[in-house]
């Protein structure tokens, strides 16, 4: 391999990303691994007084007070259930630190820029703002999820918007 | 590290040094003035100039200069310091403040100001001494002030010759390469670099400048300690500069070995320059700077500590009463819950600071509002030694200076209506703080004209505020908390804009405070702040709602009963008062305002704790008592946002998270829920009316 060879597989590997795929409902979805704090069990969640039914509540992450979204109820989906695979993955998003509720963690994925396509205009549920786009491997289609804007846009309510006040 | 970091640190030291500055200034005798003061004035103007020349500020180092020089004038006797030239010293003072600020914000200090200072000041020396103090150039000036550095004359004489001498050996010790680059950097700028040469455990630089040693010492110990320079005068050696390298190996060449034995030997010539800083380090080492953010990692960490004993001592009662308890178990756990409460106390006194630090600039705050004023005001302070936290110190100095100069300005007369209602001329302003309870009372009493009932409530009418004549005194007077009212007959440059005092108590209440006034028409106001004494930990009482757990904080709770259904009424349909002991209160069921589930719906078989916040007062329908316990506050904002109704949460022994309720937001958020819904109701109306239209 020449020497100009290598630094384009170098660069190339630069640009891969690697995605944390979740699965909500029968479908995957993906966020951005560097974003990830933790992955936890669903538990000990204290309910808050009029929120958005998708805000579950809080939660004690080691002395740290812990919003908890669940996404499965943000986006529709008509079976939420709370078990034993239900997980917490604790993403850190504009300082902030945020537990989101998936229905499990299937595992760690490397896509290549030419493997990102990107998302379609439509959605109402998930706008395609959300999104950074979709990534494609093999038979399968993975969601990816800016977790970023999501968890910081308005609809969310999770983040005190200046225009409000 | 960068030079920014640097900046930083010169901006702390300069912003203490002036507020010492400040402080000596105000409590100096003018007759008398005690020499040790005049030193430290001087030695706190010293080091500003010092640092502003070495980061290139130079208006504040122009500045500096001068003050400097009239004060070491003022030090060595030769000035006479009245009331008035103090005065300008605290405006020569205010002025490189300003200019302090506008360097931190990377703007150009004002300069209309900086040459009207120099003016003044110049005056001050032409007309006092008799000398025209030379201008605001600065390298010719700098050996003037190097003699005031050290404190006596041999000292002085000493630095005086290194100076005349012109070339001088600058010794760092055990520096490290990036800062050695800094300094030597820095060196450039204070003159000309000749040579140099060494290693990272003694590197010299051989310089030709007609700085001090001082000078050149305290611009080094802005970036390294004071033990790690050595500043020698090259005696007798005519280095040409040309020639540099020729002559300068000799002293930096050695040998490690040599280089020890050399520093040995030139200890005492440095020592003897740095003879002034022992001294300050002295001060200094009984105290450390801290970021606040470690103190409060500390803080969270104690307060995860607490949570992990109690639930260790929840597992370790349990097991006593399955009776498989162990003695020394118990002896162990109920030792680490004592050192466990001990160590929070310890940290959370970290954070305390005393009230002094707020007292301390009121002084001059009284001062120059009584001098603009044209008034006489005797400043008393009580309980300066009282501690509170820290963020509450900070947040407390704004609201407290308003109500100060609200006092100055309207509640005491002018010195000619004193006397002629036999008060004594001069005004008496105290301001005092102590504990109460678990709470800090900082009062601001004066002896002046007292607040007239008639006349505010004259001026809420005129303002369209909702007011009656049976309110009580107390509800009077809280009226001037309203926003936009202001009973001054003329705005004055002080106050009287009338906004302000909704601005004071708002501040105080996001402390989770509140201010109480008193007042006596013709004798005196009396404002009283009450603040919890920290906000990191609280004193709760844990209730139970349906299946959840909310902590009251105690402060808030004045008793619970069990209501009986003859004591409640109901009232306009769906709101409900009881009667405890006379007096009709509302009630507000949690369970309605925050939707729990399963919680008892008939009121007489909950409890009612009535709280009060804010001087009002309901009835709070729960579920059950639970007990007293200390919480760990935390914030809900830092991760989510603020909650209507909560005002932060805790963590409970079992690792659960318990929410805090905001009394006052409570009553807000029932308030609102019920206009909301019958919104809803009106609007279904509206709704169906509409809907009937079209046909």
């Amino acid at each position: 391999m020449s020497q100009a060879n290598s630094g384009a597989v170098l660069a190339a590997e630069a640009e891969n990303r690697e995605f944390l795929v979740f699965s909500l409902g029968d479908e995957e979805y993906a966020i951005d691994i560097l974003k990830v704090q933790e992955i936890r069990g669903y538990e000990n969640v204290t309910r808050i007084a009029n929120a958005p039914d998708f805000i579950k509540g809080v939660t004690n992450l080691r002395g740290v007070i812990v919003p908890i979204v669940d996404l499965r109820i943000k986006f529709h989906f008509d079976k939420v259930e709370y078990g034993g695979q239900t997980v917490v993955i604790v993403v850190n998003v504009a300082d902030r630190v945020v537990g989101i509720v998936v229905d499990g963690v299937s595992d760690v994925m490397t896509l290549t820029p030419d493997q990102i396509k990107p998302a379609p205009e439509f959605g109402v549920t998930l706008s395609s703002d959300f999104l950074s786009g979709l990534g494609s491997l093999d038979d399968r289609m993975l969601v990816l999820v800016d977790i970023d804007k999501l968890l910081t846009s308005d609809e969310m309510a999770l983040v005190e918007s200046t225009s409000n006040h | 590290m960068d030079i920014a970091d640097f900046f930083d640190t010169f901006f702390e030291e300069a912003e203490e040094l002036l507020s010492d500055m400040e402080q000596h200034l105000l409590e100096l005798d003018v007759d008398d003035p005690d020499s040790e003061q005049l030193n430290a004035i001087f030695r706190a103007a010293h080091s500003i100039k010092g640092g502003a020349g070495t980061f290139g500020f130079t208006v504040l180092q122009k500045t500096t200069h001068i003050l400097e020089n009239l004060l070491d004038y003022a030090r060595k006797g030769e000035l006479t310091l009245r009331a008035d030239l103090v005065d300008t010293f605290l405006e020569a003072k205010d002025i490189m403040h300003e200019q302090l600020d506008a360097y931190r914000s990377e703007e150009e200090p004002n300069q209309e100001a900086f040459e009207r200072i120099c003016q003044t000041l110049q005056q001050i020396a032409l007309d006092e001494i008799g000398e025209k103090l030379d201008g605001p150039a600065i390298p010719a000036a700098e050996p003037k002030a190097s003699p005031g550095q050290s404190e006596n004359g041999t000292e002085a004489k000493s630095s005086e010759e290194q100076t005349v001498n012109g070339q001088l050996l600058v010794a760092l010790l055990n520096v490290e390469d990036k800062d050695r680059i800094l300094l030597v950097e820095e060196l450039e700028q204070l003159g000309e670099v000749q040579s140099q040469s060494g290693d990272a455990k003694r590197y010299e630089v051989i310089l030709k400048s007609s700085d001090s040693a001082d000078d050149i010492e305290a611009v080094m110990c802005f970036i390294i300690e004071p033990d790690q320079i050595e500043i020698t005068a090259v005696e007798g050696v005519a280095v040409e500069p040309a020639t540099p390298e020729t002559e300068a190996p000799p002293p930096a060449a050695p040998a490690p070995q040599a280089a020890a034995e050399n520093t040995a030997s030139k200890v005492s010539p440095a020592k003897a320059a740095a003879k002034e800083k022992p001294k300050k380090a002295a001060a200094e080492s009984s105290s450390i700077r801290v970021s606040v953010d470690k103190v409060d990692q500390i803080i969270n960490l104690v307060g995860e500590l607490i949570i992990t004993q109690s639930m260790l001592d929840q597992t370790v009662s349990d097991l006593e009463d399955q009776s498989v308890g162990n003695s020394s178990l118990q002896n162990g756990m109920s030792l680490l819950q004592r050192n466990a409460r001990d160590l929070q106390e310890a940290v959370m006194s970290i954070r305390m600071i005393p009230m002094e630090f707020v007292f301390s600039r009121f002084p001059r705050v009284v001062r120059d509002t009584a001098g603009k004023l044209g008034k006489e005001i005797e400043l008393i302070t009580e309980g300066k030694s009282t501690e509170l936290d820290k963020s509450l110190v900070e947040r407390i100095t704004d609201p407290l200076t308003h109500l100060v100069r609200n006092s100055l300005d309207h509640g005491v007369e002018m010195p000619d209506v004193r006397e002629a209602i036999g008060k004594p001329r001069t005004g008496k302003l105290t301001l005092s703080a102590r504990h109460q309870g678990g709470n800090i009372l900082i009062e601001v009493r004066d002896d002046g004209a007292g607040m007239d009932r008639d006349r505010l409530l004259a001026k809420a009418r005129e303002n369209g505020l909702n007011v009656s004549d049976t309110m009580s005194d107390e509800e009077v007077f809280q009226l001037i908390f309203a926003p936009g009212f202001s009973t001054a007959n003329e705005v004055t440059d002080v106050s009287g804009r009338g906004v302000g005092m909704d601005v004071v108590k708002r501040n105080i209440q996001s402390m989770g405070g509140r201010v109480e006034i008193q007042s006596k028409l013709g004798e005196g106001t009396n404002t009283r702040i009450v603040l919890p004494l920290t906000l990191a930990i609280l004193d709760g009482m844990s209730i139970k709602v349906g299946g959840e757990t909310f902590i009251l904080p105690l402060s808030t709770v004045l008793e619970s009963l069990q209501p009986s259904k003859d004591d409640m009424y109901a009232m306009a349909g769906d709101d409900v008062v009881i009667k405890v002991r006379d007096e009709y209160l509302p009630v507000i069921a949690i369970h309605e305002v925050l939707n729990v589930e399963n919680a008892i719906t008939d009121p007489t078989k909950s409890i009612a704790v009535i709280v009060q916040g804010e001087g009002r007062r309901y009835a709070m329908l729960v579920d059950e008592l639970i007990g007293q316990q200390q919480v760990v506050v935390k914030n809900l904002e830092d991760n989510y946002r603020k909650v209507p109704g909560i005002s932060a949460a805790t963590i409970l022994g079992d690792g659960s998270v318990a929410l805090i309720l905001d009394i006052t937001g409570l009553h807000r958020l029932s308030r609102y829920k019920k206009e909301a819904g019958k919104k809803v109701v009106n609007n279904q109306n509206l709704s169906i009316f509409k809907e009937a239209e079209p046909s």
